[in-house]
């Protein structure tokens, strides 16, 4: 273009001011293009995560732990890896500062913690609300790349997989060859090994128990290299430890688990409007048939609409119907939401609307089992919504003797501290014992509440519900708990030092610390 | 069940099974039925994953354990695993290591062993598996490299050789074998989110292993030549490739 038009470029050049033209001018072109370079190099290394090998650290790190254990022992022998709060438990309340030890074969444990300090505790996906799944300046051993299967059998529905294993994951597979799990919580992103050690329950409590009535074994490694193969036959006193342990009794390396049948992916869904505690009760009574029962209870609202709430019951689909796997979620809570975002106003209007979403008192449906069973899971990371100081879960469980008047009476304290529940779930439980020692459902009524953190507030009212859950004969959920004392934990669970002498002499979490002063041996 | 995309190839030969990508993809393979036979080293590891992918509905699954640094044991380990497949559709060669770049920069002996594994490794497998396909007028060879191969960088040079050593092998490889009808398919990964970087800073960032296993397998169904997973690395790299060397030797990358 230049010998086209060399006129323009000679014009241009005369118009470029003259101190630029001369000495200055290569060089300061050279330094732009630098600057340009340099921008654009920062860019992308900011874009990178901060790991040390960067481009590879997919594979390659995976395969740098694999060849050398003891080396990589070592290492970590010294607590090499930086203490981070990077685990964190689902109520993000407390943060506690950990090294993290990410575990992936089954064989890894013990060796993966000789030299570390400070006690180890297993965990998994961090589901659990408060510090049950922390370990404050301790090694937490992360589980969940052991999530292999190990055996499925149609026949029977046993399906034996690695602890690490999702609930989610599970599904994924079981789903499509007809079949489900046997419970399931409110949230499928559980692995294995914690749905035992917190013994979970789920809408099928009254009929189908706790999760760990269908686990049929599960080898136990404790931390001096031993293996024990827990089942209700064979070390029946380890296997009851275990099952609601709490992971203090050693490392879940795989279990079995039994599976139930399916013919579809739907669910024979109805939801039922209610008034008062009296209403839910008398639901309660009617539909205890029914698989799977649950309510929603609105608990901010006084007056008339003190405690309604819509009752919501389904049982798997007897038509046959789809059996594909759930597509993966797509939406995530993108940032942690101010403080104030969730205050008695928006939380009684969202009450509101949700009560009034079903336009009639009764409604029936066939749902599919996601929204069913795991409405929130479509939303991951969903406890940013309750900003940066977290939340805190309170579900206590009263038996029949006193359930009634102790959900109302707790009911009316909740709504008269002004603190409102965005999410509260009211239960009944069954009599079909759990084989766990430290189970926590009991006969009666159970609630769930969730709070976020507000400062002189949540936590007083939190020692007002606790001492009322005592006062009816109740006991609250570990899995839940950030603010029960050592008094309340050890008169709602005396047989928890039975349990202390099953537990791992180098496994504790800062739950069973707080609530037993227990420190670790290692 | 739902009906699940027809693979032209159902014979699967896994090099380094038990790496954390190899297992993810092939646990896609084996949930659509194909057959694998696996290596790797650790018998343990070996057997976890067997069982693994034969519970998700693979049709077979064999393995051997193998060094494969051992190159004078790969004609006899591949003509077992081809034996035992009854044939085979698809090498996939996922076996590599890291090095340790400070100590590389010392010792010759750990850059030669770093080389030894990712380079010359795969060099003797590809030349024995792309002979074995030419002869039958088919069959596809998808190796991982890295997007580490494609410019040196200070932090990782050694490791960045062996793999654009790799490369340079592959590109030239495909250039003989794709007129005999065999594809040559080299996968270049990023940063991938493993269970382990789960719940760590920055993870989000990353992509996820199972994500990063359904591309490699589409990736391999299409025929493609060259992958950057995720797709990203593609333009990034081109970028970093690009950086004048005056400038890029003044970086820290």
């Amino acid at each position: 273009m230049s010998s086209l038009n060399p006129g323009f470029w000679r014009l241009s050049y005369r118009m470029q001011p003259r101190h630029l033209v001369s000495a200055g001018r290569g060089y300061s072109l050279q330094n732009q293009r630098r600057a340009f370079w340099l921008f654009i190099a920062k860019g992308i290394l900011d874009d990178m995560p901060p790991t040390e090998a960067r481009p590879e650290a997919n594979h390659a790190a995976r395969a740098a732990a694999r060849p050398a254990a003891p080396a990589q022992a070592g290492r970590s022998g010294s607590n090499a890896a930086p203490l981070d709060a990077s685990f964190e438990s689902w109520g993000r309340y407390p943060k506690y500062e950990a090294h993290v030890v990410p575990m992936h074969w089954r064989q890894e444990f013990p060796a993966n913690i000789t030299g570390l300090h400070n006690g180890v505790l297993p965990v998994g996906m961090g589901r659990s609300y408060g510090d049950s799944c922390l370990l404050s300046g301790g090694n937490l051993i992360v589980t969940t790349a052991m999530d292999r299967l190990i055996s499925f059998d149609p026949a029977t529905g046993i399906l034996t997989a690695e602890a690490g294993i999702t609930l989610a994951q599970i599904l994924d597979f079981a789903v499509p060859r007809g079949f489900f799990l046997p419970v399931t919580p409110g949230t499928k992103y559980v692995t294995l090994g914690g749905a035992i050690a917190n013994d979970i329950h789920g809408k099928n409590h009254h009929v189908g128990g706790t999760f760990g009535n269908h686990i049929t074994q599960f080898e136990l490694v404790r931390s001096d290299g031993s293996r024990r193969l827990c089942s209700p036959t064979q070390d029946p006193d380890w296997y009851a430890a275990t099952i609601g342990g709490l992971g203090l009794t050693g490392l879940i390396t795989w279990a079995s688990l039994r599976m139930r049948p399916i013919v579809s992916r739907g669910i024979d869904y109805e939801g039922i409007q209610y008034h008062g505690v009296d209403e839910f009760l008398a639901l309660a009574e009617e539909y205890k048939h029914v698989e799977y029962t649950v309510s929603w209870i609105d608990c901010a609202s006084t007056g008339k609409n003190f405690a309604r709430g819509v009752y919501m019951l389904g049982d798997h689909s007897q038509v046959p119907g789809d059996l594909f796997p759930s597509p993966e979620p797509k939406l995530v809570f993108p940032v942690e939401a101010p403080g104030f975002a969730l205050n008695h106003l928006t939380v009684s209007m969202f009450n509101s609307v949700y009560f009034h979403r079903q336009m009639k008192p009764r409604v029936r449906a066939v749902q599919d089992y996601e929204p069913f069973f795991y409405p929130l899971d479509k939303v991951l990371r969903w406890n940013r919504m309750y900003g940066k100081s977290g939340l805190l879960q309170f579900q206590y469980a009263i038996p029949w003797e006193h359930g009634r008047e102790g959900t109302i009476a707790i009911l009316k304290e909740v709504a008269k501290s002004g603190l409102a529940s965005f999410l509260a779930v009211l239960k009944v439980f069954g009599d079909v014992p759990s084989p766990g020692l430290l189970s926590f459902p009991q006969p009666g009524i159970t609630l769930a509440l969730d709070f976020p953190i507000k400062e002189g507030l949540t936590f007083p009212l939190f020692e007002r519900l606790a001492d009322m859950t005592r006062e009816f004969g109740g006991r609250l959920y570990p899995a839940k708990d950030a603010a029960m004392t050592a008094f309340h934990f050890q008169h709602f669970y005396p047989q928890w030092e039975q349990l202390a002498r099953f537990r791992d002499p180098a496994i504790t979490s800062s739950f069973w610390e707080r609530v037993t002063g227990e420190t670790p041996a290692l | 069940m739902s009906t699940l995309p027809v693979r032209t190839y159902k014979k699967i030969l896994v090099l380094g099974a038990t790496s954390g990508i190899a297992e993810a993809t092939s646990r896609i393979w084996a949930a659509e039925g194909a057959s694998l036979f696996l290596v790797a080293r650790n018998a343990d590891k070996l057997a976890a994953v067997a069982a693994d992918l034969k519970t998700r509905g693979a049709a077979y699954v064999d393995f051997a354990v193998c060094d494969l640094d051992d190159t004078d044991k790969h004609p006899a380990l591949l003509t077992h695993a081809i034996n035992s497949l009854g044939g085979m559709d698809l090498a996939y060669l996922a076996h590599g290591i890291l090095g340790d770049q400070p100590t590389c920069e010392r010792d010759f002996n750990a850059a030669a062993h770093v080389l030894h594994t990712n380079f010359l490794s795969p060099v003797s497998l590809l030349t024995w598996l792309a002979n074995y396909c030419v002869q039958r007028h088919s069959g596809v060879l998808a190796v991982i490299s890295s997007v580490a191969g494609d410019r040196g960088r200070k932090s990782n040079y050694v490791y960045g050789s062996s793999k654009a050593g790799l490369s340079a092998f592959l590109g030239g490889l495909r250039n003989r074998v794709d007129r005999d009808g065999v594809t040559v398919l080299n996968i270049k990964p990023g940063p991938v989110r493993t269970a382990m970087t789960a719940n760590m800073a920055g993870a989000e960032k990353m992509a996820d292993v199972n994500a990063v296993a359904a591309t490699i397998a589409k990736a391999i169904d299409k025929r493609v030549d060259n992958l950057y997973v995720p797709f990203q690395w593609g333009p990034i790299m081109f970028i970093i490739q690009h950086i004048p060397e005056s400038i890029f030797k003044k970086l820290n990358l």
